[in-house]
């Protein structure tokens, strides 16, 4: 790892994009005991518009809390997608839904597309927990927390009633990710 | 795991909550305003279970108003706001300074002016903090940039306001109110707390403004001292006076309380100062970016440092004045049109001095201030 890994959780409001920075600062700082800054920007809508969570992750203190060349993002609208994916490092990885980001960015980053969102409804009954699987996917394709973290994390910000039904998003999003690492690979 | 127990990951405005219940406060009155509304959200559930008050008020002036008679009434007092509120509770703030209530006053910045950009970052009400009421009064204004800090510098805010018996700013924008970072809790204590002086005579010799101290100790209301508050000149006894050397008298303790103990308000970071050719001053999360543009300026061999005030008001131009000396410029990178940039112009002779300005609601990047940097290395 270098000085800072920089990841970007995007999406429209309500998709739990802030609660998934929130999840994987916590998984990093608190259970890997690593160093994470987590920010975030939004507008005036509780829905809608677009929404995105940052993270950085460090080996040392963190001065700079915001993105400048991103490792990971993650995109669940098109909108999210086209405003917020120029900042994505070479070499760095892109996450979208693939029914909602049909025109895919070009660029010098390697891309996962999977219908996160759809998964979400036919395996689980619940579209909310895009963001969860999402957490998995992005902890397996990029190794930046361990599994172990980023199932205490969850396990931690999610209620009680809840716990089962997130536990099998984590791992869904855990297996999918490494289907998809192995059908790239 | 060692630690885990005590290492949260925390909210900015969270950590300003904590800080202010380590610091011994138990009463809060406060409207709610993005991106401020989490230091009450917190208080609302936390004070009721340490013996504190909490009490969500009509309007922003009735929140400092109750804040104020919270302190009288002998308890470590708080609100919290924004610039729009910040402005409405401008009275009330000169009314503290004038009468020596102590207080502590957050404004979490956002863009402005009027309401502006709610959810949006920027360092605009740095000169509101100073002289957003009016009349000579004395400032102390913090300026936290860390989580970890938020905590620590609420808890100093409140330390100075006992000791100065005046309000005292917290001042920072929404990146940091909003940020969370991992902090640790201090031990109870761990960090000092600062209590008011308070009286040791008897309750009928008694001078609330006794113009022999240069900060009078204050007596809470309700343990049998009575005496007058007004934001009208007054005596030692706190009736009003129309006699002009006690008027004059008055006004100037004001001043010199903060003034003769600059040395013990003022805090700073030093980073790579000792031999920095180019400057860097810089405040709040702004710093932050700056300190990264000077860390890699550095990688480059450019000779840059930062120094970034924690205290804000007094303005520190002991350490600027000290710093510039062996600069050749001076980058003032914060998120208003100039404002500190002017400050910093009155008291460095020689080096040439460049703000850095921003107000579309995004940060200042390290990118944007390295280029700069890079002109005059």
């Amino acid at each position: 790892m270098g000085d800072r890994y920089e990841l970007r959780f995007s999406g429209s409001g309500g998709q739990g994009m802030i609660l998934a920075g929130i999840v994987m600062a916590e998984a990093a700082a608190i259970y890997d005991d690593k160093i994470a800054v987590q920010s975030q920007s939004y507008g005036p809508e509780s829905r809608g518009g677009a929404s995105k969570a940052e993270v950085i992750i460090s080996d040392q203190p963190i001065d700079y809390p915001k993105a400048t060349e991103i490792d990971c993002m993650l995109a669940l609208t098109q909108e999210a997608c086209t405003k917020y994916h120029s900042d994505i490092k070479e070499g760095g990885i892109l996450l979208v839904d693939s029914d909602e980001v049909k025109d895919v960015p070009e660029g010098r980053f390697r891309v996962f597309s999977y219908p996160i969102i759809e998964t979400a409804r036919e395996e689980l009954g619940k579209t909310i927990v895009a963001n969860i699987i999402s957490l998995g996917m992005i902890a397996e394709l990029t190794g930046i927390v361990s599994r172990s973290a980023m199932e205490k994390a969850v396990m931690a910000r999610v209620p009680k009633a809840f716990q089962e039904l997130n536990r099998k998003a984590l791992e869904i999003g855990f297996e999918k990710a490494r289907e998809l690492k192995a059908a790239s690979s | 795991m060692a630690g885990e127990k005590k290492k949260r990951l925390m909210q900015g405005n969270e950590a300003c909550a904590e800080g202010a219940l380590y610091a011994g406060c138990r009463f809060y009155a406060g409207y709610p305003i993005t991106p401020s509304t989490e230091v009450a959200e917190v208080l609302s559930a936390r004070l009721p279970t340490v013996g504190g008050k909490f009490i969500q008020m009509e309007d922003e002036i009735a929140s400092i108003s109750a804040t104020i008679g919270g302190s009288l009434a002998g308890l470590k007092s708080m609100t919290a706001t924004s610039g729009p509120g910040f402005s409405l509770k401008q009275e009330g703030i000169g009314f503290a300074c004038m009468a020596e209530v102590p207080c502590v006053i957050v404004n979490v910045m956002r863009g402005g002016p009027s309401t502006g950009y709610p959810t949006g970052p920027s360092q605009s009400d740095v000169m509101q903090a100073k002289w957003g009421t009016h009349g000579d009064h004395p400032v102390i204004a913090v300026t936290p940039a860390y989580v970890q800090e938020i905590f620590s510098e609420t808890v100093r805010a409140f330390n100075l306001a006992e000791k100065y018996r005046t309000p005292v700013m917290v001042l920072y924008d929404e990146i940091v109110g909003h940020m969370r970072e991992a902090i640790t809790i201090p031990e109870a204590g761990e960090l000092e707390v600062v209590d008011r002086a308070k009286p040791e005579c008897p309750p009928e010799e008694y001078l609330p403004y006794d113009q022999r101290y240069e900060i009078p100790p204050l007596a809470p209301f309700g343990e049998g001292y009575r005496f007058h508050v007004t934001g009208l000149n007054h005596k030692d006894d706190g009736f009003p006076t129309n006699d002009p050397g006690m008027i004059e008298e008055g006004n100037k303790r004001l001043l010199r309380k903060i003034e003769n103990n600059k040395e013990d308000i003022w805090c700073n970071e030093d980073y790579y100062l000792d031999d920095a050719e180019v400057l860097v001053f810089s405040f709040g999360s702004t710093a932050r970016s700056a300190r990264f543009a000077v860390r890699k300026a550095r990688e480059k061999g450019i000779k840059a440092g930062l120094l970034r005030a924690l205290t804000l008001w007094p303005f520190p131009d002991k350490a600027l004045k000290d710093a510039a000396s062996r600069a050749r410029a001076v980058i003032v990178p914060e998120m208003n049109l100039g404002q500190i940039v002017e400050e910093v112009q009155r008291h460095v002779a020689g080096p040439a001095v460049e703000g850095i300005h921003r107000v579309d609601g995004e940060p200042i990047t390290p990118a944007q201030i390295i280029e700069v940097i890079e002109r005059y290395a």
